[in-house]
């Protein structure tokens, strides 16, 4: 599945970092613990987390992550949107809270899982 | 090969430019993908130490046909118990660290499980030094 069939499924608007989204997700990893992330996300995940600060960029690049989706409508600071649009790596918002996209992004993975089993 | 990165104690915005200044160096010498994510988590995770903890350090980093070898030096305020530094959740990072989302606890031990050989020295007061050594194919 690509970042932008997660962003059109899941209704979330894109900040910055458009040119990544056609990469493809494998999965995706929910923590706001950036040590964390940095040792047990997979490279081709989506994040969904509430941090906004440049730093979740250098990991995400470092990481080979997909996309990072920020929760509740938080606003990433100027310098996570230009990190991110230099990386390719797009920054999603959602209105929802981290347990309620995940629910929904979990659910895309499954069904898109279970129709790929059915063909 | 031998290359040296400065790393400024205090300055968040620039942690993690060494990491993927060196991840970027090994993809050009086509250094095996695993070592190199190994080693990137390795050395993130001790860059953040000297920016959470000291006033000023330095990564230098050696390139060798069978091993990768970065050794962080600092001044700092050192480690007493380097033991109980060790241990998974222990941190003496500031609130505002925490709140970044650094400070869990979880750096030194994210070092130990991805790096190959980890070696710490430290004095206390003055500063630490931290040695990561990743195999490649290993």
């Amino acid at each position: 599945m690509t970042i932008e069939e997660i962003k059109n499924k899941l209704d979330l608007s894109v900040f910055s970092g458009q040119d990544g989204l056609s990469k493809t997700a494998t999965g995706g990893y929910v923590s706001d613990l950036l040590s964390d992330v940095m040792g047990n996300a997979k490279e081709g995940q989506v994040w969904i987390t509430l941090q906004t600060h440049k730093n979740i960029m250098a990991i995400a690049s470092l990481k080979d992550i997909a996309a990072i989706i920020i929760v509740k409508d938080l606003q990433p600071s100027e310098e996570t949107i230009e990190f991110s649009n230099k990386e390719n790596i797009p920054l999603l918002s959602t209105s929802k809270s981290a347990f309620e996209i995940t629910g929904q992004l979990y659910e895309t993975f499954m069904f898109a899982k279970s129709t790929q089993e059915n063909d | 090969m031998n290359i040296k990165f400065d790393i400024e104690g205090g300055n968040f915005s620039s942690a993690g430019l060494a990491s993927s200044e060196v991840k970027r160096l090994l993809k050009q010498l086509n250094i095996d993908i695993k070592t190199i994510k190994r080693l990137v988590v390795a050395m993130y995770e001790a860059e953040v130490n000297i920016v959470a903890h000291a006033y000023q350090g330095e990564a230098d980093v050696e390139i060798n046909e069978d091993h990768i070898k970065v050794v962080f030096t600092d001044h700092g305020p050192g480690i007493d118990d380097i033991d109980l530094a060790m241990q998974k959740g222990y941190s003496t990072a500031s609130e505002q660290v925490r709140e970044m989302g650094f400070g869990a606890g979880m750096g030194l031990p994210n070092i130990k499980s991805h790096a190959d050989k980890l070696n710490i020295t430290s004095e206390v007061g003055k500063g630490t030094r931290v040695e990561i050594i990743c195999y490649l194919n290993a």
